[in-house]
């Protein structure tokens, strides 16, 4: 029949035209900006919004096309694998995450790794560290440690209470930060200085009511481990209630620009400050190095922590409030 | 001669305001379980019972025991409302942004934020009403949207330097021994409104009547359209209330405040023995349940226990307070 072939033809044609647009298309493709992606536990702690702008910020200066995801919760693993498949298929050539889930997410970070992307962590080290080409972090156990220096340097030869308001079972994050403390200030786990240990998921209104109710239970305490500055804020709205505010040393970290401020108004006496925006510079910084030369980053580096307090004590190194406000993350 | 029968009269609602009659397991159950958590952590601890320690427990329980209200005047209709915590931070943000960013005199600003919670309320209502959505997808969109619009307003900053009369809540007079904040004085009497309003006033029974039985309620001439929209909308309102007493509580407009309310007034409610199925339940039981959470949280820190048994025995609980409400449903 006369249509066959011409069916067959255009057939032909449709088929050629689609091939000749998928050549150029990939070949536009590659004159594309080079794409880095950065997967956030959440897009609500102030900390992984302000990694999200240094990160913004390293990308317009190196020229990097940014691509961001998040969990809907810490610990939302399921978020974070579909985003690395979907930056996988963007054509990310580098991942920057911070891992909700250390073990779980581990899977889907070797089968970006096998497509050739470079993977980093940055903040919290997946389980095993290996599993991520690299890892650019605070290191929470030393952050720990610096505060529980400071603790028993300021406290001197007065018998210690302490109360620690930590994160939640089981978070990496805040059993490094909290075991850091308890070396720093020389003690064990379960040592009778502890006089009291309750979580508050690093939220404002449970730090307070974590700090009343262990008030009730020992209204001698006279140190505060905090797990964070909200936290920490909490605490000393429950302190000035009791009318303990000047009796009671509170450590924090984060060194968040709020954070110092509450240092400098003497309501913290020291925190750990770290850089969040320093992690996501030197990943975007390092996926656009990967991208030219092909040179891949590993290793540990560390990101750095310093102590921030106004009332310096002796053995302990420590930087000045100005510095910290310098330095600060957030607003 | 033939007798006429007498014409047909509507269904009577099924409680009886004004008869007294002995409390069922399901109601009494939540008191005996406050008295039996108080009576076990008197003997652990001297600290438990002093006037000191039931304010501080009073005022810790408050912000969640406020929205469980509005939560608890949801589920007698049958619904749920898991926006409520986002609903109320967005409310604390919205006042204290405009009390401290655009300079708006503070009573004016609380007002605003009060009714930027209702707004969202009256969204959940109208969503629920018009669209035919069941309650829980409505506000689970609500939730989310609520809590998007928080972070965008605030730019995810705490909001601080909050004028004094924002803070008046805050404030404590004392009774005896004790310090008594205001808050907790406004919570007890928010609670007596409502158990009042619930009880001896014609809507308190129409919303009984609607989630006991939606099918009588409208042949009784109920519009549960109207009704719905107006208990979402209140309960809106009553989460800006809450939005007021976290603020004066913690000093700051908290961008992250609110993100497990949800499930704690839920706890709150189930606790009380109000059903989730709606129409039965009371509001008294609701501060009981929002107590028995507070009393395990405050005894369990003063006898050392960790944190992570506090959620296990809540966890406990709710599951007993379903069961044992169930059970006596089933012998009625």
């Amino acid at each position: 029949m006369k249509t066959r072939p011409c069916a067959a033809l255009a057939r032909a044609a449709m088929l050629s035209t689609a091939v000749a647009a998928a050549l150029c298309a990939s070949g536009t493709h590659a004159a594309d900006k080079v794409v880095v992606g950065l997967i956030t536990k959440t897009d609500t702690n102030p900390f992984f919004v302000k990694m999200k702008q240094g990160a913004e910020d390293a990308a317009k200066k190196d020229g990097v096309e940014l691509r961001t995801a998040a969990g809907k919760f810490d610990g939302d693993n399921a978020s974070q694998v579909n985003a690395i498949e979907n930056m996988t298929a963007a054509g990310a050539k580098a991942i920057l995450i911070t891992p909700s889930d250390t073990k779980a997410i581990v899977p889907a970070i070797k089968k970006a790794r096998s497509a050739g992307v470079m993977v980093i962590a940055l903040d919290t080290p997946t389980d095993p560290q290996e599993a991520t080409d690299a890892l650019f972090a605070t290191d929470n156990f030393k952050a720990g440690e610096l505060i529980g220096e400071y603790a028993k340097a300021a406290l001197g030869s007065k018998p210690a209470k302490i109360a620690t308001l930590d994160l939640a079972p089981g978070i990496s994050v805040g059993v490094l930060r909290h075991n850091g403390f308890l070396k720093g200030f020389g003690i064990k786990e379960g040592d009778p200085s502890i006089v009291c240990s309750q979580d508050t998921r690093g939220d404002r209104a449970k730090g307070q009511t974590a700090m009343e109710n262990c008030l009730q239970k020992a209204p001698g305490i006279n140190v505060v481990y905090t797990i964070n500055e909200p936290a920490a804020a909490g605490a000393y709205r429950a302190l000035k209630a009791a009318g303990k505010e000047k009796d009671v040393l509170i450590v924090s970290i984060d060194g968040g620009c709020e954070g110092v401020r509450n240092v400098k108004a003497g309501q913290i006496a020291a925190t750990a400050q770290q850089y969040p925006l320093k992690m996501a510079a030197l990943g975007v910084e390092a996926g656009a190095e990967y991208a030219k030369t092909g040179k891949k980053v590993s290793g540990y580096k560390d990101t750095g922590v310093t102590l921030i307090t106004d009332k310096p004590m002796q053995g302990v190194d420590s930087k000045d409030t100005k510095f910290g406000l310098e330095n600060c993350w957030g607003s | 001669m033939t007798t006429r029968s007498a014409p047909p009269v509507a269904p009577a609602p099924v409680s009886r305001p004004h008869q007294h009659r002995m409390p069922t397991i399901a109601e009494a159950g939540p008191l005996i379980a406050l008295i039996a958590a108080c009576a076990f952590f008197f003997t652990q601890t001297h600290r438990f019972l002093s006037f000191q320690n039931f304010s501080l427990i009073l005022q810790q329980t408050m912000v969640v025991a406020v929205i469980a209200i509005g939560q608890t005047l949801i589920v007698l209709t049958a619904g749920i409302d898991l926006s409520c915590g986002m609903v109320m931070a967005f409310g604390s943000i919205v006042m204290t942004k405009f009390a401290v960013g655009l300079g708006v005199p503070p009573v004016l600003a609380i007002l605003c934020g009060m009714g930027a919670s209702a707004l969202f309320g009256l969204l959940n209502g109208v969503l629920v009403t018009r669209i035919k959505l069941p309650s829980f997808i409505v506000t689970l969109g609500t939730l989310n949207i609520a809590f998007a619009l928080t972070q965008i307003y605030s730019n995810a900053e705490t909001v601080s330097n909050l004028p004094d009369a924002m803070m008046f809540l805050g404030n404590t007079f004392s009774i005896g021994p004790a310090e008594v904040t205001y808050g907790t004085v406004l919570a007890l009497l928010m609670y007596l409104a409502t158990w009042f309003v619930l009880r001896n006033t014609v809507p308190g029974r129409h919303l009984y009547a609607l989630g006991n039985n939606p099918e009588a309620a409208r042949l009784m001439g109920l519009s549960s359209q109207r009704i719905l929209v107006c208990v979402y909308t209140i309960a809106g309102f009553i989460y800006g209330i809450a939005a007021l007493l976290l603020v004066s509580r913690t000093g700051v407009g908290d961008p992250q405040a609110g993100q497990t309310e949800n499930l704690d007034s839920i706890t709150a409610v189930v606790l009380g023995g109000t059903s989730l199925f709606g129409g039965r339940g009371s509001i008294v039981g609701t501060l009981l349940g929002a107590l028995i959470v507070g009393v395990f949280r405050n005894g369990l820190t003063l006898i050392g226990v960790s944190s992570v048994y506090q959620v296990l025995i809540t966890g406990v609980l709710v599951i007993l307070a379903v069961a044992a409400d169930k059970l006596s449903h089933r012998r009625a």
